[in-house]
């Protein structure tokens, strides 16, 4: 079974790195973006991660907010997520994380939640809101099912908070590129570098890096000395644009910059 | 313990620090620059100067029997924030924060606001005190509040109305965080309330607290005791929890905080989230929130802009899980009416928001009787709301036709 870590090493062995996809559950319409996840990954997204639409997205960029947003005043809600995952799952074999901010799984139970990801077919939750000190009851659900839970790292983050993090992390660690929002920038930051270099001082799973990368010439920089490269605004706007086609030829394209090695 | 001594990150189960890791160390730097601070007689020194001589401390109280008579009979005393430089309890707590500023080395400072007065505040802090400020504002209170938004922009700070989401105070502090995430080496974010991450309910109730501190001491020069009941609007809950918290160990001293409940807390019009909300994480804290099944965040409703807010302090929330405190919906119209009745009776107009604390001394004073004393809040004056009074009570010549 394809796992987020196996699926990190052997990108690694056979290519530069592994290339992650962001794309909302719902838009434009729940079946879409069933559709354009598919669509990533057959041109050569390796792993998923599926964000669940919230009212008040405090790590996103205009975006992913009006994308959101839509999802939204179009009735979704969170079952519709372990529904799209169960329908992407079934039709590729590519690990699917969900990327959601924390309240939604407070509300529908921590354990409860976990259960329904695991039956799903998920692979773990990437939580941007949620820092270990406050994630006791999330890493015993996801101890006790084995899902993977992937928490963010910052360049202004302390060497303590480096290794809670590295710590409490399994799949990979999320190294936020820049200091910022969601939303894709001309120039990833410097900062990820010397970040990525200090979550493998600090003996990291492996280490992806996200937030402003839009280009295949970024991830091959990313991917030249981190393990994943995580690109959401960019696909999300081709999405907006061009249709499932057009996220699909923006996939092909970002999915060259793995090959650069 | 008592309560008085409760201190962050938790309010019992409350509180805590839910956000993005990019903003730990700023919060971290933040709450260590606060620890020091309280413990340097300098800060505490130069804040209690600028209180006296630039904000107008300590506020009056002053007595409104002919208010009074409309409350069963009990004897009212307002505490006067409405008189503070900036017209509301907010520069307190703005003071604080952009003297922290400062120690900590950062020249741009950002802040939230629901009806402008934190805003205002925090734009005539940074004019004091030469900082480069940016003020989030959601669109809607843009419009329904613009008297103060060219004060602010008088003072020199800029203003962004913020299109999503409902374009209220909530959007406006997602959009402050957002900022706060991109540019934080520079940046300090004087927040507005006792919610949102730790330090800041800690912090913020810490620079709210003279009001009660005062006002418990001023109601025993003037009636010999402490009140029956302490009154206060509760939007995030700064103004409540300031004048609660020298109260908090008066057993015999009730305590009540006024949620706006907007068109009818049966309706679903209304800010009234310990009412009727439950539990969630919103803005960094854990607290009541008003939220569906999904933990989506409901759009809140009130008349009142600082109120119109679908969460609330975690330490209020601890208050009412001990039940120290009570917490009750006032509607838009007892609040308007009021706010009426004390400018007819008294000459002192309140703000909307300070209005929701005086109908809920009404009502409190006709259960309590002739012999109760209720201390209630008045957090800020209402020139910012005649627009929205006028238009309420019929008072202009007449309507623009538009």
């Amino acid at each position: 079974m394809n796992t987020v870590g196996s699926v990190i090493r052997r990108r690694n062995d056979e290519a530069a790195g592994a290339l992650i996809g962001y794309l909302p559950v719902g838009f434009p319409t729940f079946d879409e973006s069933v559709e354009a996840a598919v669509a990533l990954v057959e041109n050569g997204v390796d792993i998923l991660e599926l964000g669940l639409p919230y009212s008040d997205p405090v790590m996103d960029g205009p975006v992913i907010q009006a994308a959101t947003q839509q999802a939204l005043a179009n009735g979704f809600r969170l079952t519709d997520g372990f529904e799209a995952v169960r329908r992407i799952t079934e039709r590729v074999d590519a690990p699917v994380l969900i990327m959601t901010y924390w309240n939604p799984v407070v509300q529908y139970g921590v354990d409860r939640f976990a259960d329904d990801l695991v039956a799903a077919g998920g692979a773990g939750l990437i939580t941007p809101d949620l820092i270990p000190d406050e994630g006791a009851a999330w890493i015993a659900a996801s101890e006790r099912t084995g899902l993977d839970r992937v928490f963010l790292a910052a360049p202004t983050s302390t060497e303590a908070r480096i290794r809670q993090v590295v710590d409490a992390s399994r799949g990979f660690v999320y190294a936020v590129s820049t200091m910022g929002i969601t939303g894709a920038r001309s120039d990833v930051d410097r900062a990820a570098r010397a970040l990525v270099e200090r979550l493998t001082a600090a003996d990291a799973p492996a280490s992806c890096v996200g937030v402003g990368i839009s280009t295949a010439a970024q991830v091959a920089e990313v991917l030249a000395y981190a393990d994943g490269a995580i690109v959401g605004s960019a696909l999300v706007n081709a999405l907006a644009q061009g249709g499932i086609a057009g996220v699909g030829e923006l996939a092909a394209e970002l999915a060259r910059g793995t090959r650069a090695e | 313990m008592a309560l008085r001594a409760q201190t962050g990150p938790y309010f019992g189960d409350f509180g805590g620090r839910f956000v993005p890791e990019s903003l730990v160390a700023a919060l971290d730097e933040l709450g260590e620059a606060y620890d020091l601070a309280k413990l340097d007689p300098a800060f505490g020194a130069e804040l209690a100067e600028l209180g006296r001589s630039y904000t107008g401390r300590p506020s009056i109280i002053t007595e409104v029997p002919r208010f009074a008579a409309h409350a069963g009979g009990a004897r009212v005393i307002l505490k006067r924030e409405d008189l503070n430089h900036t017209g509301s309890h907010k520069i307190n707590n703005v003071l604080g924060q952009a003297l922290l500023t400062k120690r900590i080395g950062k020249t741009r400072v950002i802040a939230e606001t629901g009806a402008g007065q934190h805003g205002v505040a925090t734009a005539t802090a940074a004019a004091l005190f030469g900082l480069d400020c940016v003020i989030y504002m959601g669109e809607v209170d843009t419009e329904r509040q613009a008297l103060n938004v060219a004060r602010m922009r008088l003072l020199g700070a800029e203003v962004i109305a913020v299109t999503a989401g409902s374009r209220t105070l909530k959007d406006a502090i997602n959009e402050a965080m957002r900022d706060w995430v991109t540019n934080v080496e520079t940046t300090n974010y004087i927040f507005g309330t006792v919610a949102g991450p730790h330090p800041f309910p800690e912090m913020v109730r810490d620079f709210q607290k003279i009001i009660g501190e005062e006002a418990r001491q001023q109601v025993i020069d003037l009636t010999g005791g402490l009140p029956t009941a302490v009154a206060a609007c509760v939007g995030g809950g700064s103004n409540a929890i300031g004048i609660f918290h020298a109260f908090l160990d008066d057993t015999d001293v009730a305590l009540y905080g006024f949620e706006a409940g907007g068109e009818g807390v049966d309706t679903e019009r209304h800010a009234a989230t310990i009412t009727k909300g439950r539990p969630g994480v919103l803005h960094g804290a854990r607290s009541y929130l008003l939220q569906d099944d999904d933990g989506q965040t409901i759009e809140s409703h009130s008349i009142s802009a600082g109120l119109d807010y679908p969460g609330v302090g975690p330490e209020h929330s601890w208050l009412a899980a001990l039940g120290r405190a009570n917490y009750r919906p006032v509607t838009d119209d007892a609040a308007m009416q009021a706010l009426r009745l004390l400018t007819r009776t008294e000459g002192i107009i309140p703000a909307i928001e300070s209005a929701h604390a005086l109908a809920g001394a009404l009502e409190l004073g006709r259960e309590l009787g002739p012999d109760a004393t209720i201390l209630v809040n008045l957090s800020g004056r209402g020139d910012k709301d005649m627009d929205t009074a006028a238009r309420y009570f019929e008072l202009y010549d007449q309507e623009n036709p538009e």
